[in-house]
């Protein structure tokens, strides 16, 4: 019982120190990367949002002035758009049969 | 070159009721273009409206008046087939002016 | 045995509305269904005074219109289309040249769908291809000089009823369907559909706007708009549209752009040019 306490505390410590030493931004560029995959998704499907397209400039101009935390936020805030966007898509595609006056 | 000034008056029983379209950006030197750089100011400052020898009509304007502007009003003494000359002044110093005449 | 019959009825039932919505696509009752529903809804408004949009669905809208009418602000744009139009190219020929009748009086029929092609033309796409075919470079489909041009058109076609054709070539009618589609579609983070503020939303306000209904609403292109202080094209209309929805707007004269023009002006054939409009 005592060999695994210290086990999962030494765990624990190791993981600590080895998430303060990834630099914020790669972990930014990851995020921004998935946005921005997400985003050119929403393009292809003519679906783009003008706010997926904003939000993703806010949070590249926020990484730049070195505010990780905003740009990350952003980042997520971006990808979280742009599926919206996706997901509207693929629901209209036949969803709108039901708006169609006949 | 066109004229910048339309103008259409029509001879009635009493007056004479004119109507003015003229060609203008009127811009009041408040508004920003999309570089974010302020638009001088470009509009006309006086037009006026003579018959007869005798001055009509003054309209004193400025930056508030909107792009293109358009003028209504009525006045005694005319009978079809007069002159009614328009002419107008702007801040730049430019000027236009146009004689029709009263249907 | 009773459920198990309603359980059939309404598989059976089921079945044959998805094959009707898979399989044909018939305009003409469509066309019928578009319109009744307009005058249905509003069977105070004069069928053809549908083209004045929002002044057919308010009083008060339309004694300013009216006013504004007697010197209508697109007069300088008509003038200016006037001597576009006249003005021949580098090579000596003219606009004239490009169109039937020389281009007077035929704003009615379009768009129509080139077979050749196989795509929609719209009037400010053939005007384009008009200007590239006799060596000039093409007008940006959003500015004035555009729109000076369709203003022309569109005056000396004033009155005229629109005729817009679809035949049974299947791409003509699937240009239709995708029209149908985009107007039917929701889009943008707004999510909202043309159909959303023009057929749902019709005669009510949005902010200070009065909505214009559906049908008609191409017969007034192009317009002057008050809120834009210059003229306006049916491209820089939809491109607005779009983004006020928080939708990216495609580029002018995209393809689904095309098609939802061909879909909008068909359901509004027989109503006659207004073109060009005022709108606030």
């Amino acid at each position: 019982m005592r060999f695994a306490l210290s086990l999962g505390l030494a765990a624990l410590a190791a993981g600590l120190t080895f998430s303060a030493l990834a630099a914020p931004a790669d972990d930014f560029k990851a995020a921004y990367a998935k946005a921005e995959a997400a985003s050119k998704q929403a393009v292809a499907l003519k679906t783009q949002w003008t706010t997926t397209v904003a939000t993703l400039k806010s949070a590249q101009a926020a990484a730049s002035a070195g505010k990780y935390d905003d740009a990350m936020a952003l980042a997520k805030e971006a990808q979280a758009l742009a599926e919206a966007s996706i997901a509207q898509a693929k629901q209209q595609a036949t969803a709108w049969q039901d708006a169609v006056i006949r | 070159m066109a004229s910048t000034i339309r103008v259409r008056a029509v001879a009635g029983a009493d007056t004479t009721e004119v109507q003015s379209l003229i060609q203008h950006p009127m811009d009041s030197g408040f508004v920003k273009d999309s570089a974010g750089q302020l638009i001088p100011p470009h509009h006309i400052e006086v037009v006026q409206f003579e018959h007869g020898g005798k001055t009509v009509f003054t309209a004193l304007w400025g930056p508030a008046v909107s792009k293109d502007p358009y003028l209504k009003f009525s006045f005694k003494g005319a009978k079809k087939g007069d002159d009614l000359k328009v002419s107008w002044v702007d801040n730049k110093g430019a000027s236009d002016s146009l004689v029709a005449k009263i249907q | 045995m009773l459920r198990k019959l309603l359980l059939v009825g309404a598989l059976a039932l089921g079945a044959a509305h998805s094959a009707l919505a898979a399989d044909k696509v018939d305009p003409k009752a469509e066309f019928k269904a578009f319109r009744d529903y307009f005058v249905g809804r509003f069977p105070k408004v004069p069928l053809d005074d549908f083209v004045n949009g929002p002044y057919s669905m308010d009083a008060g809208l339309r004694k300013q219109w009216k006013a504004i009418e007697e010197f209508p602000p697109y007069d300088f744009a008509v003038d200016k289309g006037k001597e576009m139009f006249a003005k021949p190219f580098a090579n000596g020929k003219t606009y004239g040249d490009c169109f039937p009748d020389k281009g007077v009086g035929i704003r009615q029929n379009y768009p129509y769908f080139d077979a050749k092609s196989g795509q929609v033309i719209t009037l400010e796409l053939a005007l384009n291809q008009c200007r590239e075919a006799n060596g000039e470079k093409p007008l940006d489909y959003v500015k004035d000089d555009m729109a000076a041009l369709t203003a022309y058109m569109a005056f000396t076609s004033r009155g005229k009823r629109f005729d817009i054709k679809i035949s049974d070539d299947p791409r003509a009618l699937a240009a239709y369907r995708k029209g149908e589609e985009y107007f039917y579609t929701r889009r943008g983070q707004l999510n909202f559909s043309c159909a959303s503020c023009h057929v749902q939303s019709a005669g009510n306000h949005i902010r200070t706007e009065v909505l214009a209904p559906a049908l008609g609403i191409m017969a007034a292109m192009p317009i002057y708009r008050s809120e834009w202080g210059s003229m306006g094209t049916i491209s820089r209309r939809l491109v607005t549209c779009n983004s006020q929805v928080r939708a990216a707007p495609l580029k002018p004269q995209d393809e689904l752009y095309r098609d939802v023009e061909y879909f909008l002006t068909y359901m509004g054939n027989g109503l006659p040019v207004s073109g060009p409009g005022a709108r606030p």
